[in-house]
């Protein structure tokens, strides 16, 4: 049983069909197999949260998944909320504030952060910092992450006709 | 670092998971929500031959109020457990600590049967378990039996569960007339592990305590159910009974020395968190402004 298992799954809308080993992780498999790399691996351990994605609409660490996990589901990655334009205001208000410098975290920030607005359509600073607190940032201090976060919920609030 | 290499099978339903580990279960773990094992098997700490997916049985998920019993399936997420307005209407003990648990994209995956059956001595559920006087319900090849759950956990990672079984479900008193609830931690990141931390559940007549369990963890290998506080059932309670109870439970403890705080420091934590619950709990914040120095 320790040979390759088939899956079949979505992947930022496109239909995947693959043969995994059972040892293989979620974040592996999308940067190995399929050259997502926008997904990135950190801790291997759950801490960082850079290596977080949406699997079945809900984020989660994607090393602390395993791909045969995956059979059946819809798994939305950074490439698939960059590319749709969902998050476009969001990233463009990280660009604005400098709220990312090497780079690292930032896509596991922006999945965690796109999460909350979705959730909460005005979350105060705390509740921004709540939501943000299994990610990681070594470079911004955090400040212009949550300035940037806050201004994109408030962006979204304005344009709701 | 990586997991090693594992064999995979995907258990179908109860009876197909126990008959999986009654021929492998020494050799095996089981696979809930993940969010504790796959960690340890990333940092090779564990490295079973065998996985068993219990995360598709359906029969292992939700929340039911079946007349004073609230069960909660084994398989239930932490998220599931924050939302659910059954929980928060019966047992809003865990519907506070739960925000405590990790980080949401940890919640999304993480299972309350995964959580107990870990054990975890520094986390919040099996304490609140204890605290609310649950039962674990465990299911085997010769059928189902109960532990109650200050039973169940017996040591760091161990509990009652053998190699062979499967927690299935926990099943905890609604919450009683009169009832109050109190959770505080203190951790280094909000979400991380506690260096210290309490649940409480209370019941109360007038201003005085009818009935408090008051359950400390990450002060030892196990929940601890504290036997001090039986000073401050049915006593008006002044500041010198509480500061004598403190005291108590400062003898009783025997909490472990680690890199985030030593024995020391973690017994004065618990005497800030015993003054603070029980101030909060009856509503009397001098309480905790006098007694705890």
């Amino acid at each position: 049983m320790t040979a390759p298992l088939q899956i079949s799954l979505a992947v930022n809308g496109e239909r995947i069909d693959a043969y995994v080993l059972p040892r293989l992780n979620l974040a592996d498999f999308l940067r190995e197999h399929l050259q997502l790399t926008g997904t990135h691996v950190g801790c291997e351990h759950g801490v960082c949260g850079a290596c977080t994605v949406r699997v079945n609409g809900d984020i989660v660490r994607s090393c602390l998944m395993l791909a045969v996990q995956t059979d059946n589901a819809t798994v939305e990655t950074i490439e698939g909320l960059s590319d749709s334009g969902e998050i476009a205001d969001l990233q463009a208000a990280f660009r604005n504030r400098n709220a990312l410098q090497c780079g690292f975290c930032t896509p596991g920030m922006l999945m965690a952060a796109q999460d909350l607005l979705r959730q909460r359509t005005a979350p105060d600073r705390e509740q921004i910092r709540e939501h943000l607190s299994g990610n990681y940032c070594r470079c911004t201090g955090y400040q212009a992450i949550i300035d940037a976060v806050e201004t994109t919920a408030r962006g979204r609030l304005e344009r709701r006709p | 670092m990586k997991a090693a290499a594992f064999s995979y099978a995907r258990a179908t339903s109860v009876v197909n998971a126990l008959e999986l580990l009654a021929a492998r279960g020494d050799d095996a773990k089981v696979l809930s929500g993940g969010q504790s094992l796959m960690p340890a098997m990333n940092l090779r700490l564990i490295s079973p031959e065998l996985i068993v997916d219990i995360g598709g049985i359906a029969e292992l998920k939700g929340i039911a109020v079946r007349g004073d019993v609230l069960a909660i399936g084994a398989l239930t997420r932490h998220v599931d457990l924050q939302r659910s307005p059954e929980i928060a209407a019966h047992a809003p003990l865990l519907t506070e600590a739960i925000a405590h648990v990790a980080h949401p994209a940890i919640r999304n995956k993480g299972t309350i049967g995964g959580s107990l059956a870990h054990a975890d001595p520094a986390s919040e559920l099996p304490a609140c378990m204890v605290a609310l006087d649950a039962t674990i319900v465990i299911g085997g090849q010769t059928g189902e039996r109960r532990v109650a759950a200050r039973d169940f956990f017996t040591g760091i990672y161990e509990t009652a569960l053998s190699a062979d079984e499967l927690l299935t479900a926990v099943e905890l008193p609604v919450a009683r007339k009169n009832s109050a609830h109190f959770f505080c931690e203190f951790a280094r990141r909000h979400g991380d592990y506690a260096i210290v931390g309490v649940a409480a559940q209370a019941i109360l007549e007038g201003d005085m305590f009818a009935d408090l369990r008051l359950v400390f963890f990450a002060v030892g290998d196990r929940p601890a159910l504290c036997s001090g506080v039986s000073k401050l059932i049915n006593v008006a309670i002044t500041p010198e009974i509480l500061l004598n109870a403190s005291t108590t439970l400062e003898a009783e403890l025997d909490p472990p020395e680690d890199q985030q705080a030593t024995a020391s420091m973690r017994r004065h934590l618990a005497r800030v968190l015993l003054t603070r619950c029980v101030s909060a709990l009856l509503g009397r914040p001098v309480l905790a402004a006098g007694a705890c120095a």
